[in-house]
């Protein structure tokens, strides 16, 4: 059994230790936003976080993450109540096919949440990484941007203004 | 890319030591031979307009440019190409490159050829005053005159812009620069020499001039200096290895010229890895140089390293180059202790494995520098950082796993990977490295972009 820590929910797992975290996301824990796309760490449609820190989970065995903090996209909020970056991403109807955007998500979560305010380049740099085969990069970039303006205009009781 | 980053309080001792005693000799010999030298007023700013040059020679001084890699310090992070402002972290405090774009007030718009020429040769700015060896003048003084008038042509017919380089924030007064040139700046030509061929002579002419190879590449003294009697023996540039580029090389299989053609040209050679860190950039200029240019840069480094320490190895059977297989053992489905989440075989046989085993997608580790060469920082960059194509460009990707293991599982990993594929003795202090390589990426991500 390992013990994972997830959207901080602590779960003991019967799996291989070796597993990747998104086999066990997926099938044990029935996280379904993180999605396997290429399985090599090179496309991002399974990036969580770990730490605070973008992680590719489909090339991250499960032993390695006893004691840290996983975060994953069902972590951020639900449908009723999304956080701002999900709420971003639905006011700048980012997603297309949407394979990609929960990845997407998780990756910019990284960045917002080491710098709120980040530069149009930043961003642009730091999102590098992840693909999106649709070709609504504009629109991502975009929501990036909004969240992190609601996040640097929001009031100090968490309220927008 | 020119200066060593490591710091140490000796080099700040020996430079106040040498601010202090030496300032009065340096004042007085610097501001004799600032003045002698400057020919600010005297020549006439030449016309920018791009009708003024021959074609053949911009093209020329474009490809001249790229061997000297002047873009790469001369261009701030997403800046304008030639523009200044990158900043340039020296042991002695932060140098900020100039803007070389013609522009009259912020550029170098009113410099005359000889200027320039002067610069380069002598390593004095327009108004006379010593240039910091940040801007590599030591290797630039061989550089032959119509080449450095190939390369005024090339900037002068670039789009001005209006750019002004931070002030340096650094220790040494300029006037210092006098002492430090008279003990180790040899300005003037390299004689050819006779007793190699025509193209040994052109890529020494590119790698000690021009190329400036050594500003990584060779270690320095406490002053910054490169120290001779080593060229070439290995160095360091923000942050990385610059691994040894003579006899004293670790790479297990043989730097070939054709390899490291390949290499220069496409930042990648199967059996020796990816052009990383510093050296990135320096590939991607190679690739829009004439091929006959880098040919003759790898006959003279294939020159240097001869049959150099790893490939000796290699051949005794040490290495792994020799044949032996790089296959995880016991196999990549052999069980795992999930109890030892810091185990490097482990990790390797669960992480890395799948796309480094027998060199399937990544590169063979018992051929990558980073598990060969005498310090464990490029590798542990490497895992930290990954590696990326550049912006817009097509190219393999090693991700990043900054985020997926803590320090004390890559140190483990790191020290596993030299046991298992370097062939050669343990690293040392690879968890302060590790540490070491983790603030200095976390100041980076701050720095403003």
């Amino acid at each position: 059994m390992i013990t994972l820590n997830v959207n901080g929910r602590v779960h003991e797992v019967d799996a291989d230790p070796k597993t990747p975290l998104l086999y066990v996301l997926r099938n044990d824990l029935k996280l379904n936003g993180a999605k396997f796309g290429c399985g090599l760490g090179q496309c991002g449609a399974c990036t969580v976080m770990v730490d605070g820190e973008a992680v590719y989970s489909c090339i991250t065995p499960i032993f390695v993450l006893k004691g840290r903090a996983i975060t994953t996209v069902e972590g951020l909020g639900t449908a009723e109540r999304p956080g701002p970056l999900q709420q971003a991403f639905i006011d700048e109807q980012a997603a297309q096919c949407g394979y990609c955007i929960a990845g997407m998500i998780m990756r910019a979560q990284a960045l917002l949440e080491r710098n709120p305010s980040p530069s149009d380049e930043e961003i642009r740099v730091h999102m590098n990484p992840a693909l999106c085969r649709c070709g609504t990069h504009m629109r991502i970039l975009r929501a990036v941007r909004r969240a992190s303006d609601a996040i640097r205009n929001a009031s100090p009781t968490g309220k927008r203004t | 890319m020119n200066n060593p980053v490591k710091r140490s309080p000796s080099l700040k001792i020996t430079l106040a030591m040498m601010s202090v005693l030496g300032m009065a000799i340096a004042i007085v010999v610097a501001v004799a031979v600032a003045r002698h030298a400057s020919s600010a007023g005297a020549a006439q700013p030449l016309s920018a307009a791009a009708g003024s040059f021959d074609t053949t020679l911009v093209a020329k001084g474009a490809w001249l440019a790229a061997i000297g890699n002047c873009n790469t310090c001369h261009t701030a992070d997403h800046g304008t190409t030639f523009a200044g402002g990158r900043a340039l972290p020296t042991p002695f405090g932060t140098i900020y490159a100039t803007n070389i774009t013609p522009d009259q007030e912020t550029g170098i718009g009113r410099w005359s050829p000889s200027d320039l020429l002067r610069a380069m040769h002598q390593g004095v700015d327009r108004e006379g005053r010593h240039l910091y060896p940040a801007f590599p003048y030591d290797h630039f003084t061989h550089v032959a005159d119509e080449d450095v008038n190939a390369i005024y042509a090339f900037l002068m017919t670039r789009d001005p812009v209006r750019a002004k380089a931070p002030a340096n924030r650094i220790l040494v007064p300029r006037a210092a620069i006098g002492v430090w040139k008279s003990l180790y700046f040899k300005p003037g030509a390299i004689a050819s020499d006779a007793g190699h061929d025509a193209r040994w002579n052109r890529g020494r002419y590119l790698v000690d001039g021009l190329g400036h190879c050594g500003a990584c590449h060779t270690p320095r003294n406490a002053l910054g200096a490169e120290k001779d009697q080593e060229a070439l023996a290995g160095g360091s540039a923000e942050g990385w290895r610059a691994p040894a580029l003579n006899e004293s090389s670790q790479a297990p299989a043989l730097w070939t010229v054709e390899r490291l053609v390949t290499y220069l040209r496409t930042g990648f050679d199967a059996a020796h890895g990816t052009a990383a860190g510093a050296m990135e950039p320096v590939a991607h200029n190679l690739s829009m140089v004439p091929e006959a240019e880098v040919n003759a840069i790898a006959v003279y480094i294939a020159a240097r390293m001869g049959a150099s320490a790893g490939a000796r190895a290699t051949a005794a059977g040490m290495a792994p180059g020799a044949g032996n297989a790089a296959r995880s053992e016991p196999g990549e489905d052999a069980p795992i202790d999930a109890g030892k989440a810091d185990d490097g075989d482990a990790i390797y046989r669960s992480t890395c494995a799948r796309c480094h085993d027998d060199g399937r997608r990544g590169i063979a580790l018992d051929h990558s520098t980073s598990t060969t060469d005498t310090t464990p920082g490029n590798l542990i960059r490497v895992m930290l950082e990954g590696i990326h194509p550049r912006e817009g460009e097509k190219g393999g990707i090693m991700p990043a796993f900054r985020g997926a293991l803590d320090d004390a599982q890559l140190a483990s990993l790191v020290s596993y990977l030299r046991m298992r594929f370097g062939h050669a003795p343990p690293w040392q202090d690879i968890g302060s490295e590790v540490a070491r390589a983790k603030r200095e990426l976390a100041s980076e991500d701050r720095k403003p972009s």
